[in-house]
């Protein structure tokens, strides 16, 4: 399809301490026991999108995750025998390569801090292909990338990119009122302006934006007649570009640092006067096309053509239709995910709990597992006590241990985990070799990996109903005294915080 | 009025009483005037409703088209010429009609449609005008508010003193009232059993006084019966052609209000392109900018006097709090057609500023969320509406109606007013009595009156020719106008041109494009009519609203709602145009008469946007280069409008430093506006009132919140200030001005640095040519600068502001300091007093704050001297 993948897997977010640690980037946070990035890169894989780049920040984070990939995929991958120092070296020299059977991908390492767009410009030399899509690492998402790279290819545009509808969080057992208060009033993300059609992206506000009055650019409202402006809309994080204009807008826009709020807003506000050269996006197409005679890109030529001129034809063809003088434009695509679409990132410790659970619940076909009977995945080394039960819509990990007479909800239990008897899992997150003594009580938690939680330790909410608001976090490797109650805290080593 | 406590009964009644209004027949109120001036100086003469619109006047339009839509009573509200109206209403057929009953209301001092409907309301409620206002809802019924024995009456507010006599009263009247809650409403006579009709009335009358029985008494029961708008109506102007079908908008009206009272108003919307040229070269009437709700169709803004130097339009975040998806439409055209609820009536007199439909009604809704009315559309798409707003609009709606666009309005089908022609091929219609010359040649898409006669070897095309004209041999005509009777003798030339009644051109004349005759103008032999001129029998008026046709309210009150730098500057062209009173005496040739009217420059340039004549290209490719400047300004004017999403390298990750940049200083802000919008007084070369003006709304928009706009800029007025201060208290006023007070330091300080940085961005090589920039630029702007100095602390600021600059931001000043500090000084822009005061200000101060003082010790100590030398004397 002549599209490369760029995977931005982040380092070692900020806003999710304790999840991460320097064990733990963020890309490897586990999803029902699976790290985050593992979904995407199947997701892409199984779209038949194998040529990926996934860039890291930090080069300890770098370290881990190619290791974790170079592992993980030693089945699936062709991969080179590395050893941890030629690993170590290639990533001090930027990338490392990963081969696969049938592609090729490799794992780069960029500077920290340095935003989306720095991290593209970082890896400026390893972008060939026509086209690339940039998503981003933490996306747990069922949205075919094929849709994307479609709507981007139909209309030639210089930037295609997803959206989904704004997921409204909150619990997802009937709350109280004051969950479905939450649940009426989602969190605004962006402000997006469609035209009529809703193909195209006319105006986009991220970040700051959106709690501001809407400025909308009357040159583009004249051209379309109409603008659609929806606040129910999300910037997935998942953008198609031409190669020419990122390549282009990066190196001539040097204080862009993000994709998101930098580089598309600049490129659907000047889509109508546009900076970009034309000349060698021109050129390239025709180099392609007489060099390499791809029949994609002779179908998306055929599709360009055959569907009506859109406005941005029109207005470039001027009043008449006679041009005086031709006007540069380029085209802003979307694509808008449909509501049954599962389409969630990672980038909060709420959306960590979140997508756990959805993955063994709602949205279990994204996990990849077979469920049993009782809608329940079980490892079969896993040992349960007596009169233990394991509620629908949780999993069990490899080599876990479970006393008696315990009893788990929604929850996802990690590998090797040591459970004693008579505890309570409701609602919760529990990573690997987690140790939880007699008697304790997790509701609405997250225990991180090597938690040690003596005899009686409670760690719940003062209302089930509302425990995603008062979220309970355990860091990893901490050891919860016996008897004590915590409520709505963040636990961690001290030399952690 | 309905009580919560009315239990069934009561609820029962008002349910009755809502039935009773949907039983009511349909009504409309045309306003046979549209309070504007596009169309003199025709209109000093003839009300534009009865102007021909291809050989019909434009009114009867409007009522063959609510007759066929169903309306049964229309009022007809008249201002400007009212009696010229009612006597042209009277002598068609109009008055006559069965099932369509039309009523005129008089009025000489309306000055806007706000008044004619407030007019309207009060006529409604002569008894206790306040009471209704005040009440909570004037439709209410007497039997609505029976509560047993008590009465339950309901009023927004309390009740002011001069209210409770009136209360008073009312208590009084309804004591007598007995109620029967069963019966329906109905009048009886006191002293015999029946019930009361009018015609009964007037045959008793008639019975007894024989005298009275000649009496043309229909007339006067026609004209003394009150209107009475008793449910919704159909509001238009008596300009409005169309042939839609009222009764979806009504029924989704009717709908609307059935579940909710607040939707007062629908209006009807219809398609047009976007672009600016075409709405340019359509109807000529400005950009619109609406928001719609997609879902409910809810107006949710209306815009249609934008700022055109802006490039974006900025909507308030506000409306996506309550709706997640809203429609930002561009292509739409307001068909000046709507649908209103009673409340609509009630409300203009609540809001005794409202004048203007659009621009104060709907925007006024819009914008106060207090009351909670709402505004819906409804998009028109197969049938036909438009509004003649100006030439260029009745040159559009012209050709339309000879295209048949408005079937069955078209001028072979017969409907009140006109009289019969017959189609021909390619849109010719003709009159059956027309003398025609064999060798004449009639073009497509023109219309001729009946009685005309057409001489040798003319050529008529894309015309239309009244009835009763004469027009002689070789004569062109193009794209014209002609109404009836007007004499057009040979060999003259007509393009693109409007030429009323009783016009006469001698032979040879000619008339370029864009040009009106008003009525009986005479044009003498072989005179060029140059293009876009108008000329009357009447001298241009010297001040506009002294003139017969009231002025157009809107214009003053532009102001208060278009705070805008574009809105001030066009009040000002307004001024100056109507200050130029020369009208050259009969400046039409040999045997001509009439008065060829002026027009300043700013207006010339304007002409073209009106006018009957097609838009020169150039001006086409004006406008497209203006539509593609304006994207390219955001950019331009980014240091202090930074276009969304550049927000710096911070903005990335951190959101904390995101606060911070939103939490700019303020005063930095203010600092840069004022430096652009001098900047901009500057490149325009606006005089000095005007950069005050528009500084103080400055200066205020920073320092206030929002919602005192209004008053700011009304108080800016002093015209204003005293009709507000004498109605009623507005406390935000005293805060107004209280604010004003403490930004007046602030306000020189910005404004003199933006002085003298213009002076410093002048070209100059030596410290001694900067002086003499700063010389000239001081001169030029020194009555600006005095008027931002009135006391001696601003004066401080000044050259405190002065020392700041020359230490940091232009140091080229700072060899200059004394030299202009003296200047300023001779220039009594700063007094000895602020100059002692500062430096006895710095004494204190380090020394490295003291450079300055210290540079001008000399001069400080002749001043000390002057003054000792003075207080000697």
């Amino acid at each position: 399809m002549d599209f490369q993948v760029v995977v931005l897997a982040g380092g070692f977010s900020k806003s999710l301490v304790p999840l991460v640690s320097k064990d733990v980037p963020k890309a490897l946070l586990p999803v029902a026991n699976r790290p985050v990035l593992s979904y995407v890169l199947e997701h892409f894989e199984e779209n038949n999108l194998k040529d990926f780049i996934v860039v890291v920040e930090g080069e300890s984070a770098a370290l881990l995750v190619g290791g974790w990939i170079s592992n993980a995929y030693v089945d699936r991958l062709h991969v080179e025998s590395w050893r941890d120092d030629t690993v170590r070296e290639s990533i001090r020299r930027g990338t490392v390569p990963v081969e696969t059977n049938t592609g090729k991908g490799m794992v780069a390492a960029v500077p920290e801090d340095v935003g989306t767009a720095g991290a593209l410009r970082a890896i400026d030399r390893h972008l060939t292909a026509k086209d690339i899509l940039v998503v981003s690492g933490d996306l747990i998402s069922d949205i075919p990338p094929g849709a994307v790279a479609a709507a981007h290819r139909r209309h030639d545009a210089a930037v295609t990119a997803m959206l989904c509808s704004t997921p409204i969080s909150g619990p997802s057992e009937s709350g109280s009122s004051g969950g479905k208060d939450k649940a009426k009033k989602p969190a605004r993300h962006n402000i997006i302006g469609l035209d009529p059609t809703k193909q195209f992206l006319l105006h986009v506000a991220a970040g700051a934006e959106v709690e501001k009055d809407i400025r909308v650019q009357k040159s583009i409202l004249r051209a379309v007649g109409q603008m659609e402006i929806r606040a129910d809309l999300m910037d997935a994080h998942m953008y198609a570009f031409k190669r020419t204009v990122l390549q282009e807008v990066l190196n001539k826009k040097e204080t862009f640092l993000s994709l998101r709020r930098d580089v598309l807003p600049y490129l659907v506000r000047s889509q109508l006067r546009s900076e970009l050269s034309q000349n060698g996006a021109v050129a390239e197409e025709n180099g392609n096309s007489k060099g390499v005679s791809d029949s994609t890109i002779m179908l998306s030529q055929l599709l360009t053509n055959a569907s009506t001129q859109s406005f941005h034809e029109l207005y470039a063809l001027g009043p008449d239709g006679s041009a005086l003088s031709p006007r540069k434009t380029h085209k802003c695509c979307v694509h808008i995910a449909s509501k049954s679409n599962y389409c969630v990132r990672l980038n909060s410790i709420q959306a960590f709990s979140d997508i756990n659970r959805d993955v063994i619940g709602d949205a279990s076909h994204l996990s990849g597992y077979s469920f049993s009977p009782q809608n329940n995945i079980i490892h079969p080394t896993a040992e349960l006590g007596s009169k233990t039960t394991v509620g629908p819509h949780c999993m069990l990990g490899e080599g876990s241990q479970m006393g008696d007479k315990c009893s788990v909800k929604k929850s996802v239990i990690g590998r090797h985990c040591r459970i004693g008897s008579n505890v309570k899992v409701v609602n919760s997150v529990i990573m690997d070799h987690v140790t939880i003594g007699d008697g304790c009580s997790i509701q609405g938690s997250v225990v991180c990996s090597n938690v040690q939680l003596q005899e009686r330790v409670v760690l719940r909410d003062c209302q089930s109903t509302s425990f995603f608001a008062r979220l309970t976090q355990v860091g990893a490797g901490y050891v919860v005294s016996s008897g004590s109650e915590h409520k709505g805290e963040s636990l961690a080593k001290k030399e952690k915080q | 009025m309905v009580g919560k406590k009315g239990g069934s009964k009561g609820m029962g009644a008002a349910e009755d009483a809502e039935e009773e209004l949907a039983r009511t027949p349909l009504q409309a109120i045309i306003l046979a005037d549209s309070f504007t001036t596009k169309f003199r100086p025709i209109t000093l003469e003839r009300p534009k409703v009865l102007l021909p619109l291809v050989n019909a006047p434009m009114i009867d339009y409007t009522l063959a088209w609510l007759e066929s839509a169903g309306v049964e009573e229309v009022f007809v509200f008249c201002c400007a010429h009212s009696k010229q109206v009612i006597d042209y209403l009277d002598k068609s057929n109009w008055f006559g009609q069965p099932n369509f009953s039309v009523t005129t209301i008089e009025s000489h001092n309306a000055i806007s449609a706000g008044d004619a409907l407030r007019l309207i309301y009060e006529q409604h409620v002569e008894d206790f005008p306040d009471m209704f206002r005040i009440a909570q809802d004037p439709n209410s019924i007497i039997a609505a508010n029976r509560e047993g024995i008590n009465w339950d009456i309901r009023f927004r507010r309390n009740m002011h003193d001069w209210e409770v006599n009136d209360l008073v009263d009312l208590f009084a009247r309804l004591q007598h009232c007995h109620i029967n809650l069963q019966a329906a409403d109905k009048l009886k006579w006191g002293h015999q059993k029946g019930v009361y009709t009018v015609k009964e009335g007037y045959q008793q009358l008639c019975s007894r006084n024989p005298v009275i029985a000649n009496w043309p008494w229909k007339l006067i029961w026609r004209t003394k019966l009150p209107p009475k708008i008793r449910g919704d109506f159909i509001l238009v102007s008596g300009d409005t052609v169309s042939n839609m079908s009222l009764s979806q908008a009504l029924k989704e009206h009717k709908e609307r209000r059935r579940k909710d009272s607040n939707a007062v108003m629908t209006m009807v919307i219809k398609q047009s392109k976007a672009s600016p040229v075409t709405r340019q070269s359509r109807l000529g009437t400005e950009e619109l900018f609406m928001v719609i709700d997609p879902e409910t169709k809810q107006l949710l803004y209306y815009e249609d006097r934008g700022d055109n130097l802006k490039g974006y339009l900025s909507l308030d975040k506000a409306l996506l709090t309550d709706n997640t998806s809203i429609s930002l439409q561009n292509d739409k055209q307001d068909c000046y057609i709507d649908i209103c609820s009673p409340e609509v009536l009630s409300l203009f007199t609540d809001n005794f500023d409202y004048q203007h439909l659009r621009h104060d009604f709907v925007k006024g809704l819009l914008v106060d969320d207090i009351m909670g009315y709402k505004i819906y559309t409804h998009e028109i798409h197969s049938s036909y509406a438009a509004r003649i707003d100006n030439y260029r609009s009745y040159h559009t709606i012209s050709k339309d109606i000879i295209q048949r666009w408005t079937y069955p309005l078209v001028p072979d089908v017969q409907f009140f007013g006109n009289s019969a022609t017959k189609l021909e091929r390619q849109g010719m219609y003709r009159a059956p009595e027309i003398k025609q010359s064999r060798s004449s040649k009639i073009g497509p898409f023109t219309v001729i009156g009946s009685g005309t006669s057409i001489g040798n070897n003319t050529e008529i095309s894309n015309s239309v020719v009244g009835e009763g004209c004469s027009i002689g041999s070789n004569v062109t005509i193009e794209g014209c106008y002609i109404w009836h009777n007007v004499t057009i003798e040979d060999g003259c030339k007509l393009k693109h041109s409007i030429v009323c009644d009783g016009v006469t051109m001698k032979s040879g004349a000619a008339l370029e494009p864009g040009v009106v005759l008003s009525f009986k103008v005479v044009i003498g032999r072989s005179f060029l009519v140059p293009a876009y001129s108008k000329v009357s029998l009447h001298q241009q008026p010297i001040r506009q609203d002294s003139d017969e046709e009231l002025e157009y309210a809107d214009n003053s009150s532009g102001i208060t709602e278009s705070p805008s730098v574009s809105g001030t500057l066009d009040l000002l062209n307004e001024e100056e145009r109507t200050e130029l009173p020369d009208s050259q005496e009969y400046g039409v040739g040999d045997g001509g008469v009439g008065f060829i009217w002026l027009v300043s420059e700013a207006g010339q340039e304007e002409e073209w946007r009106h006018s009957v004549a097609p838009i020169p290209v150039d001006k086409l490719v004006a406008i497209m280069q203006i539509s593609n400047d304006e994207a390219d300004l955001p950019n331009e004017d980014g240091a202090f409008l930074p276009p969304s999403g550049e927000l710096g390298p911070d903005s990335i990750t951190n959101d904390s430093n995101e606060d911070a940049e939103d939490i700019r200083d303020d005063s930095v802000i203010f600092e840069r506006e004022v430096e652009a919008t001098f900047q901009r007084a500057v490149e325009e070369d606006v005089t000095d009132d005007h950069v005050i003006l528009e500084v103080n709304s400055l200066r205020l928009t920073v320092n206030e919140f929002p919602g005192l706009m209004l008053f700011v800029i009304l108080w800016l007025d002093p015209k204003f200030l005293s009709a507000i201060e004498n109605c009623l208290c507005l406390p935000s006023l005293f805060y107004c001005r209280l604010s004003y007070n403490m930004a007046s330091a602030d306000c020189a300080g910005a404004l003199f640095y933006s002085v003298m940085k213009l002076a410093l961005d002048a070209p100059h090589d030596s410290p001694n040519e900067l002086y003499k920039n700063v010389v000239s630029t001081v001169r030029k702007w020194k009555k600006l600068l005095k008027y931002y100095l009135p006391s001696i602390d601003e004066e401080i600021e000044v050259i405190l502001k002065f020392e700041e600059m020359c230490l940091e931001s232009a140091r080229e000043y700072s060899p200059l300091f004394v030299q202009i500090l003296h200047h300023l000084y001779d220039q009594d822009i700063i007094q000895e007093e602020a100059i002692l005061d500062w430096a006895s200000e710095k004494e204190g101060a380090e020394e490295s704050d003291k450079i300055f003082v210290k540079q001008s010790e000399k001069f400080i100590q002749w001043l000390k001297e002057a003054s000792e030398e003075e207080d000697e004397d």
